[in-house]
């Protein structure tokens, strides 16, 4: 019996995710009215697959009224339009009774930036490759017809391959021209400088010789060249787009409402931005808080376990604090606001999350590096080659004929795509084993990691209690009060029993336990003040204890247990020559015995957020290239942070987020990625090699003056193709 | 060959007619959710056409 059976019925029923345990706070705020038709837009987290898709949206078309329910999978968001009564709450916990975080959905500046950018660039792809086809069309009969084609049908040809390039030449090629003259302005210069030179020389050589009766144009060359490069920058910014949603998550968890408790002692829903330091606030059994809360009054279960690692829920009491991302359990509680949204624990995580991503964006690519070669070389070969055939004695036609032909031939179609298409082929090969890949570069520093560090719940252990006790005759019908709580280890109690009956008139007493009436007789399960037991528990794990009133009480004990295949891992990690380290916010304890089944000799126990992004920093200060493997809010800064990091399919958004993949199969996952990374890495430094071999052939045979443009041709495209053929042999 | 004439515009036109489906395509968002519609197909009920 494993977790995925008692949550079978919550959340993604193929495991992807974990059930969310929080209610939808009063969403009424997002939702827009237009005549009789009202539309509310959500952002959903946990939805992973084609079986979230249709439980969400047919139970959202089961509603009365409901015109149209949409989940868009990809981005979490979904738009829903009824008319009638239903309220927006309605809607809203349908969807969190499903085991699917809700909250409001506000689109970020960044996000939206970048997926225009995208849209914009795929049309301009689209546009170039009717260019492309339609011309090369044209150059093709040209070719064929060498020899025996009239001038003037040759000059029409090339008239009507002009008349196409000039408009796909503005229109597709401003990426390349705006990015160039950007770069000249700041006084240097970038990959689309040589790109914009060639493009735009090209095309002027080619309108004179037409208009000259020249026999060579190179209209084809040109919007080849836009194809090409735009393939490479659109695969880019599509793999790019990944990296601004970590921004967006962290918004979406912000984006909550509050129940405030006014003077008047009503309560109102209001946003979480609204709320000032001081203010009473009303958190519901299964609401999350999202801003730092002292208890006045009330008593429940909290579940940490996002906030802090700690895997097991604990008791609260009026005067206590809770932070921004805890789930409140069982009982109701009042409390007051011990600061604004923007104060709270959740936002000083995502000042780390935004500092690892500008840290991030300076790391220098391959990519950036045979730029910086490349741009200097390519200019100084054409300014040389004009200058040396003028000198031997051609007139300005033909010297800058060749020159531009040595641009247009050396123009970095190969190298352009080197990089994207060895990226986008990684990434494939590890969506089918399950890792799914969020940015591109993220590959070459995985593939540099020599040093691993582990959060301990629920990314070394499996984050949930198990039953260890054995061979308990109790368990049957502890097992029947178990069944009706939401605490983790009744449900680990539940799950070692198996299906079964629940019993009648559950109470529940948040801080002690459970007690019911079966067959006349009552039952207790729970602390060991609940059952009035003098004994201790044997092991420093958490404990239950049942009993039947008035008779000696049994004890169940839990542990939080080691994954199958972590010390398998750990171990096939040191034989790669990578060090391993536990980084835990758990109790000392609990860290020692995990380090020690997995034999990991660097353990930290009882670390805060901000001490775990420290160590993160301190190791690579040490000249070290740390990979971070975590899953709660509190690692979401050290994941940031690391030179590379992972997070199992089981963490939260945010940490998701944060990191460079996320693996949902087993720990064994990481070795797969360390793999592909490598083997990534690897194609894409062949790929370079490959675009600089192709310069050494091309480069001379254009110095020459041989370059016809049934040759630049045929060269690019062979380039192309190479470099992409050789990305596909990356294996997973 | 004076037939280039009329085949010329008419592979320009083909071609346009299928870039036009493509820019249609993009402006009404059927690249917005790629993983949604792979999934869709197979959890939809059949319709009668």
């Amino acid at each position: 019996m494993t977790s995925a059976d008692l949550t079978l019925d919550k959340g993604c029923p193929s495991g992807l995710a974990p059930a969310s345990r929080a209610a939808s706070g009063n969403l009424s705020a997002f939702m827009k009215r237009k005549g009789d038709l009202n539309t509310l837009t959500l952002s959903i987290s946990g939805a992973k697959c084609g079986g979230c898709l249709s439980k969400i949206e047919n139970a959202l078309n089961a509603l009365p009224g409901m015109v149209i329910a949409r989940l868009n999978l990809s981005s979490g968001k979904l738009e829903a339009q009824w008319r009638g009564e239903l309220s927006p709450e309605t809607v809203s916990t349908t969807i969190s009774n499903l085991g699917y975080g809700v909250s409001g959905y506000s689109e970020d500046a960044a996000a939206s930036k970048t997926k225009s950018e995208e849209r914009s660039l795929l049309i301009a792809l689209g546009v170039a490759g009717f260019a492309a086809a339609n011309i090369m069309l044209l150059s093709v009969s040209i070719w064929a017809g060498h020899g025996e084609m009239g001038e003037t049908t040759r000059r029409t040809m090339h008239l009507l391959s002009g008349l196409i390039a000039l408009p796909v030449l503005v229109f597709s090629g401003q990426h390349f021209f705006k990015s160039a003259f950007g770069a000249l302005r700041n006084g240097h210069a970038n990959m689309d400088v040589p790109i914009s030179l060639a493009l735009i020389l090209a095309f002027s050589v080619s309108v004179f010789e037409t208009l000259n009766g020249g026999e060579h144009a190179y209209f084809d060359a040109v919007v080849m060249l836009l194809f090409f490069l735009l393939i490479g920058r659109f695969l880019d910014a599509r793999l790019r787009r990944q990296a601004y949603a970590a921004a967006h998550d962290l918004a979406a968890l912000r984006g909550r409402s509050v129940n405030r408790i006014n003077a008047d002692g009503q309560t109102e829903a209001v946003r979480a931005d609204d709320i000032k330091e001081g203010d009473h606030i009303l958190l519901a059994a299964g609401e999350r808080a999202v801003i730092d809360v002292k208890v006045l009054s009330g008593m429940s279960t909290i579940d940490e376990s996002l906030v802090t690692g700690e895997s097991l829920p604990r008791t609260i009491n009026a005067g206590q604090k809770l932070y921004a991302g805890t789930v409140n359990i069982d009982q109701p509680i009042q409390g007051i606001a011990l600061g604004a949204a923007s104060d709270s624990l959740l936002s000083d995580i995502s000042d780390m999350l935004e500092a690892g991503e500008q840290k991030r964006s300076a790391y220098r690519k391959i990519a950036d590096k045979a730029v910086s070669l490349y741009v200097p070389f390519v200019h100084t070969t054409a300014a040389l080659t004009f200058i040396a055939w003028l000198y031997l004695g051609a007139n300005v036609r033909e010297a800058t004929m060749v020159a531009v032909t040595t641009l247009i031939i050396t123009c970095p179609c190969a190298l352009a795509l080197a990089a994207p298409v060895a990226q986008v082929v990684a990434s494939g090969r590890l969506f089918k084993k399950g890792v799914f890949l969020r940015s591109g570069d993220a590959l070459e520093r995985l593939a540099e990691i020599d040093h691993v560090v582990f959060d301990k719940t629920g990314t070394l252990t499996l984050g949930m209690p198990v039953l260890i006790s054995e061979d308990m005759a109790e368990l049957q019908i502890a097992a029947q009060l178990a069944r009706a709580s939401h605490h983790p280890l009744s449900r680990a109690i539940a799950a070692a029993a198996g299906p079964g009956p629940v019993a009648q008139s559950v109470t529940e007493h948040p801080g002690l336990g459970l007690e019911s009436e079966i067959e006349g007789i009552v039952y207790r399960l729970g602390s060991a003040e609940w059952v009035e037991s003098s004994g201790t528990p044997v092991t420093t794990g958490p404990a239950l204890w049942f009993c039947r009133l008035g008779e000696a009480p049994v004890l169940f004990e839990f542990e939080d247990q080691v994954r199958s295949d972590a010390s398998q891992t750990v171990r096939a990690l040191s034989a790669l020559g990578i060090e391993s380290e536990i980084l835990s916010g758990d109790r000392a304890g609990a860290v020692e015995r995990a380090a020690r089944t997995l034999s990991i000799s660097a353990w930290t126990a009882g670390v805060s957020p901000a001490q775990k992004a420290e160590r993160l920093e301190a190791l690579t200060k040490a000249g070290k290239k740390p990979l971070m493997i975590g899953d709660g809010l509190n690692d979401a800064g050290a994941l940031s942070l690391a030179h590379a990091s992972l997070a199992p399919g089981g963490a939260i958004d945010v940490s998701q987020s944060a990191s460079d993949a996320v693996f949902s199969g087993g720990l064994e996952s990481i070795l797969t990625i360390l793999k592909v990374s490598k083997s990534a890495k690897r194609t894409m430094l062949q790929n370079f090699g490959l675009a600089a071999g192709y310069n050494l052939i091309a480069v001379p045979i254009a110095v020459c003056g041989l370059v016809t443009p049934l040759i630049a041709a045929i060269a690019m495209s062979a380039s192309s193709l190479i470099v992409t053929l050789n990305a596909l042999r990356i294996r997973g | 060959m004076s037939i280039i004439i009329y085949l010329i515009p008419v592979a320009l036109g083909l071609g346009l007619v299928g870039l036009g489906a493509f820019l249609w395509s993009v402006n009404s968002g059927q690249y917005e959710d790629m993983d949604g519609a792979a999934v869709r197909i197979l959890t939809s009920d059949d319709e009668p056409l």
